[in-house]
């Protein structure tokens, strides 16, 4: 029997309920730490879900789940500053520049200033948007409020990533360096040492099969 | 966990600084009141005022502007879709709750300093009685404050927003407003201020935004869970 | 809950508010001040103290409700306070007839009792549309708690901030020409109590009775839809939208 800090996430048929039906239905899985998931399945099949569940955003109605160890949904509050979200919103507040965006988000996750400064710098200049970084949100394209975000998604250096179509709305330049805060664990940039576990939601089953450990395929209604 | 304090701090700074810079609530609030001032001394065809007139008055006044700026506390968390940026982050529901009825306080001073001199110079003629009110007013505040983010919170996931919130606040408000205006009538008055029961009142205020602070704080947990 | 226990309950009900009734009409001796009319208080003072009762009860199923997370207290404290604006508007309208008898009027500020009670109603008459504008169920649930619970503590810091605001004393409605509380009238006084908060009871057990049957029906009706379509692959259509809570299964 493996070791139970070696498992990032323990799904035992996990339920959520949307209204009268289920968004998801009977999950079960079992992903190793440092491992990378796709979460694969046409449209409204429940895979935003079931990342907003890993992500403590949404309680499962029934069903087991863990997540780096820890119990859903009692022990969510001790998960949060190690999971690293990336949803269809970039939960950017409009009126702020990226900048303060990021220093914001730093605070909320009790990171030291000065190592946030840092941080951010790094991140912004990973994906080309030092410039950039003092003009408001309202201002930017969507591409350029998809990169705010991602660096926003990776502040706290989280243990786990959910990433919810993180390609979407960048150019070909952008998903490459993305690829540096976001992309498969041995491509990260800032997690030398340490296993990070990666889910993402893909549309392309091609692409995801060949470059994750796993995948994971919803229909609706239910799980494979 | 992030420590309170510190999640707290950047809370209200990140929203003083968005009203700094967007001037969205603070200059309608303001001008919603003067305009309404005017309005009064039409409707009740009137050129000075003092004791319970007075009071009834600025506190009316000062409840209907209040109201827009409590539609709007949560403003810029509706925006950025939801309070998920907040919910995701290692902080205790009850800071977020904290931190907005602090930002609606601060709101709601800034809004008298401005008004309440305006409107002595409209109406009063003695204005000694002005300075024992700011005791009033910020007790007041107090109690807007924590009642109005509470009922803003259940109000911005929610449709007809807008018309929600003064719904289900003003019923509420109703002893927070008796014991304000009750309190503020005898300070008014046109012969000089009196402190007939000022204690009293003041001690109804207390209670009011004790008991509404205390259930805003414990429900908020379950407010922001989905 | 079962539905067994009703039939006793109607039944206890009907008698004691007969008893009260016929204690009100034939025994009671009438009131020095006020006479006849000052019967109707027999009806309205019970009436106010159960819906009263009604509204924190709701508050404090809201409370179990969070801390539970159980639908039932949900219901509970949906239908509580559903009857207690029931019983509200009667109150008013009692409290009004009583008014036009004693003063001439249908509404007298002066009375603070009933201003504190017409500001309640009026709060708990939010309940509804309040509830309706949410359409997420289980957000509806608990934000409806969360209403019950802050309306629940307004109710006693409302009626002591309107009677502190008026300085007019309630008029003593429980009085002959000896002055005090006389022990028939006290006496018949309690039997109207018990007999409308039976009555409230009995409501509430119906009404939670009626959404418990409606609940299992929906549950049998969706079981059979889901073994119609094949193992459930289809997601099934929100048919309406209701506002009120039920009783289905989790």
């Amino acid at each position: 029997m493996a070791d139970r800090s070696d498992i990032a996430i323990s799904l035992r048929g996990l339920g959520r309920d949307y209204g009268d039906r289920a968004a998801l239905a009977g999950v079960d899985l079992e992903l190793p730490r440092g491992a990378s998931l796709a979460v694969l399945g046409p449209n409204g099949s429940g895979k935003s879900t079931l990342l907003r569940v890993l992500a403590t955003l949404l309680r499962p109605s029934r069903g087991e789940v863990e997540v780096l160890g820890r119990g859903l949904p009692g022990e969510s509050w001790k998960l949060r500053g190690e999971i690293g979200y990336l949803g269809h919103e970039p939960l950017l507040y409009e009126d702020l520049t990226g900048r303060e965006n990021l220093r914001f988000q730093a605070r909320l996750y009790g990171i030291d200033d000065d190592e946030a400064a840092a941080r951010i710098e790094s991140d912004l200049d990973l994906l080309g948007m030092r410039r950039r970084g003092d003009y408001r949100v309202s201002d930017y394209s969507a591409g350029m409020k998809q990169r705010i975000a991602i660096c926003r998604a990776v502040l706290h250096r989280p243990a786990l990533l959910l990433l919810d179509e993180p390609d979407s709305n960048l150019d070909p330049e952008g998903r490459e360096a993305a690829r540096a805060l976001i992309g498969g664990p041995e491509e990260l940039a800032w997690a030398t040492g340490r296993p990070v576990t990666r889910v993402a939601v893909s549309h392309e089953p091609e692409k995801a099969r060949a470059e994750a450990d796993r995948v994971l395929e919803l229909r609706i209604g239910a799980a494979a | 966990m992030t420590p309170s304090r510190r999640a707290f701090a950047a809370i209200v700074g990140k929203d003083l600084r968005t009203e700094l810079r967007t001037m969205r609530s603070l200059p309608a609030m303001v001008l919603f009141a003067v305009t309404t001032f005017i309005i009064f001394r039409f409707g009740l065809d009137r050129t000075a005022l003092s004791g319970s007139l007075a009071s009834g008055v600025v506190w009316t006044t000062l409840l209907f502007a209040a109201v827009l700026g409590i539609n709007r506390i949560f403003l810029p968390e509706r925006e950025e879709g939801g309070f998920d940026a907040f919910r995701l982050a290692p902080v205790d529901r009850p800071v977020l709750f904290a931190a907005k009825a602090t930002v609606l306080f601060l709101y709601l001073l800034v809004l008298e300093l401005i008004v309440v001199p305006v409107f002595a110079v409209f109406f009063l003629q003695e204005w000694s009685g002005l300075v024992p009110l700011v005791v009033i007013l910020a007790a007041t505040n107090l109690g807007f404050a924590a009642l109005g983010t509470l009922i803003s919170s259940m109000a911005v996931n929610s449709r007809a927003r807008d018309l929600l919130v003064p719904l289900l606040l003003l019923p509420l408000v109703v002893p927070l407003m008796i014991a304000a205006t009750s309190a503020t009538a005898p300070l008014l008055e046109a012969a000089g201020p009196s402190y007939d029961k000022f204690g009293t009142w003041l001690l109804v205020l207390g209670l009011y935004d004790g008991i509404f602070c205390l259930v805003g704080y414990a429900v908020f947990d379950f407010l922001l869970e989905d | 809950m079962s539905g067994r226990g009703i039939r006793q309950l109607s039944i206890a009900t009907a008698l004691v508010l007969f008893a009260g009734f016929a204690l009100v009409f034939f025994w009671v001796p009438m009131d020095a001040d006020q006479g006849f009319k000052q019967k109707i208080f027999y009806l309205h003072v019970p009436l106010a103290i159960v819906a009263l009762a009604g509204f924190i009860a709701g508050g404090v199923e809201g409370y179990r409700h969070l801390r539970s997370d159980d639908r039932r207290h949900d219901a509970n404290s949906y239908v509580f306070i559903h009857l207690s604006i029931i019983f509200g508007v009667a109150v008013l309208i009692t409290g009004a007839l009583w008014a036009k008898a004693s003063w001439g009027h249908y509404w007298v500020w002066n009375e603070p009792t009933l201003v504190s009670f017409l500001i309640v109603f009026l709060l708990y008459c939010t309940y509804y549309p309040f509830r309706y504008a949410i359409e997420d169920r289980d957000r509806q649930a608990r934000y409806a708690s969360v209403f019950a619970i802050t309306a629940g503590a307004f109710v006693p810091l409302n009626f002591m901030a309107v009677r502190m605001a008026d300085s007019l004393i309630h008029p003593r409605v429980f009085a002959t020409s000896d002055g005090g509380l006389p022990g028939s009238m006290m006496f018949t006084f309690l039997v109207c109590l018990a007999g409308i908060a039976l009555l409230w009871v009995t409501l509430v057990k119906l009404e939670l009775l009626g959404k418990q049957t409606s609940g299992q029906v929906s549950r049998l009706r969706r079981a059979l839809e889901a073994e119609g379509l094949g193992g459930g692959q289809e997601a099934t259509g929100t048919v309406g939208r209701r506002i009120a809570p039920n009783l289905e299964a989790q």
